[in-house]
């Protein structure tokens, strides 16, 4: 509870900030549309017309809650308004790309680490990489996807995912596997280990640590470019299409639950990983 | 009685290159260490006493000279597991409980399960900390934790043990009870030992050599056989022979300018 209070402090300061922002974005559309009837308007009278309007330029946070409410328990959960429809096909996209950026990760990190060759040539590419604008790429796989046959969305939407996904891994991989000492290297060369003892039983347990530390960055990011998988691409399903179709068909409040949710599912996944790091933890006797 | 001499060195160097030119760490350094002796090495830092140990354990590689270990070179007898090395730190594994830490060389060594866990129990024993299989190393004090990976290094079939400071990061009462213990852990399994210290009382209570060392280069500059028995109680650092040896070693601490810096 000591850590709750603080945090929901913050809270109310955004909401309070919130509700005053959308009186005062509001309050043009509001005060013209009164000017239009001929209708003198006090300041209680403005403040509830800005909070009711069905396309407002900031949503207030309760018809953000509504809408997300309505969109979450108002729709059968396999119809095209349900955001667990649309956050289900998010999630999914997700997790492939989560887990395909783990898999490139982790991967490209062994190589590094054990090849020089591999580091020198590889390494650049892989900043680099996260230097090219994801919303410039997106559309490119999509249609090369699209081109070479794979009529499905999910796979461009994982790739995308696992682009943004696998560096974090990468980075703290490398440094994870490079985190043994000389002294702890040079006590496996006592015993006479090999290259791959040494792997497995001292580079990849003192890994883990850092493993599991990147995995809460790269799920936010695997999340991050499914959304971007779902905004330029044309996708009609997922919380990206949703977002996108509420700001261009003049459904704001859709857009703006449609944020939220993608929010809130960041932040399940990111306390699902959290556990999974606790547990790993416990299992290894680092947790004291 | 060659078959006795376990650590032959003869005109040994090695020169480090270093950014403001070459460091003779090691320079004509000629040595026998016997089956069964305990040996220390005392210097000052930068005389060259780890660097000794390390070539010994093929860690670092001579540049002139000749070493061998058990008759062979020290990378021959590195590859077949003759001998046990302890570091200055403990260096366990923050993963894996004691018992797993001393299972590490085994595992590694390819003993099957039992015998491995027939030799952690028994090395526990022997390093007084049997019960203690389970607990991860930050449940241990340091003394605990340093007396683990003495275990760790008597788990396998080496009968030379080479330390290296190992109890420097201890305090005083710790340090002497490990070495009492120490002492009687070498009665008891007969090994041969180099341990590196730069405490004076420390290498004349344990050793029956005692090698002197100075810097720049690092070279040896006084051999020193113990007239101790070898059966050694803690008070055997208040009779005249102790406090006459380490008279020597000081002697030959400061002839070799080891205190003017």
């Amino acid at each position: 509870m000591r850590n709750a209070l603080p945090v929901l402090t913050v809270v109310g300061v955004i909401i309070v900030i919130w509700y005053i922002a959308a009186i005062w974005m509001n309050s043009t559309w509001a005060l013209q549309m009164a000017e239009r009837l001929g209708r003198e308007m006090g300041f209680t009278d403005l403040v509830v017309a800005t909070m009711t309007q069905d396309r407002p330029l900031v949503a207030a946070p309760h018809q953000v809650v509504v809408a997300l409410w309505d969109g979450v328990f108002g729709h059968a959960v396999t119809s095209k308004r349900s955001f667990v429809y649309h956050g289900f096909v998010t999630l999914e996209a997700t997790l492939w790309g989560f887990a395909l950026g783990i898999v490139i990760g982790v991967g490209l990190a062994i190589a590094i680490v054990h090849s020089r060759a591999v580091d020198m040539s590889v390494m650049p590419w892989a900043v680099i990489s996260q230097t090219v604008p994801i919303v410039a790429l997106a559309p490119m796989i999509v249609v090369v996807a699209n081109a070479v046959g794979v009529e499905d969305r999910l796979l461009p939407k994982a790739i995308i995912s696992a682009y943004l996904s696998f560096f974090p891994v990468l980075v703290s991989m490398v440094s994870g596997l490079r985190a043994p000492n000389q002294m702890q290297l040079d006590l496996l060369k006592t015993y006479g280990a090999n290259r791959s003892q040494v792997f497995w039983k001292l580079r990849l347990p003192a890994s883990l640590p850092y493993f599991f530390a990147s995995l809460k960055v790269a799920i936010a990011a695997s999340l991050i470019g499914a959304i971007v998988g779902e905004l330029p691409t044309g996708a009609i399903n997922g919380l990206g299409a949703r977002m996108l179709i509420g700001s261009q068909f003049g459904q704001p409040l859709i857009m703006w639950a449609a944020l939220f949710g993608a929010a809130i599912l960041a932040g399940i996944l990111i306390i699902v990983v959290g556990a999974i790091q606790r547990a790993a933890d416990r299992r290894m006797g680092v947790a004291r | 009685m060659t078959t006795e001499t376990v650590i032959s060195a003869q005109d040994l160097s090695l020169t480090f290159e270093t950014n403001d030119g070459p460091v003779n760490a090691l320079k004509d350094v000629s040595l026998e260490v016997e089956r069964g002796d305990f040996v220390s090495f005392i210097g000052p830092s930068g005389c060259g006493k780890t660097t000794f140990l390390r070539v010994m354990a093929d860690l670092e590689s001579p540049s002139a000279g000749d070493i061998e270990v058990n008759g062979t070179s020290p990378a021959d007898a590195r590859k077949s597991r003759a001998y046990g090395y302890v570091f200055q730190a403990a260096g366990l594994y923050p993963w894996r409980t004691i018992g797993g830490n001393i299972r590490l060389p085994l595992e590694i060594m390819g003993y099957d399960r039992a015998e491995q866990a027939r030799r952690v129990n028994s090395v526990l024993e022997l390093v007084d900390l049997a019960g203690f299989e389970k607990k991860f190393p930050w449940q241990l004090s340091g003394g605990m934790q340093q007396r683990a990976s003495i275990a760790r290094a008597l788990a396998f079939d080496a009968d030379l043990l080479l330390m290296d400071e190992p109890f420097g990061a201890l305090d005083e009462i710790v340090r002497d009870h490990l070495n009492e213990q120490l002492l009687s852990l070498w009665e008891k399994t007969n090994k041969t030992i180099c341990f590196v210290t730069h405490s004076i009382p420390e290498a004349v209570y344990l050793s029956t050599r005692i090698v002197v060392m100075s810097p720049r280069p690092g070279r040896i500059t006084d051999v020193i056989e113990s007239p101790l028995p070898r059966d050694r109680p803690l008070d055997i650092r208040d009779t005249p022979e102790f406090l006459e040896v380490a008279h020597r070693v000081r002697e030959g601490l400061r002839a070799g300018h080891s205190y003017e810096d």
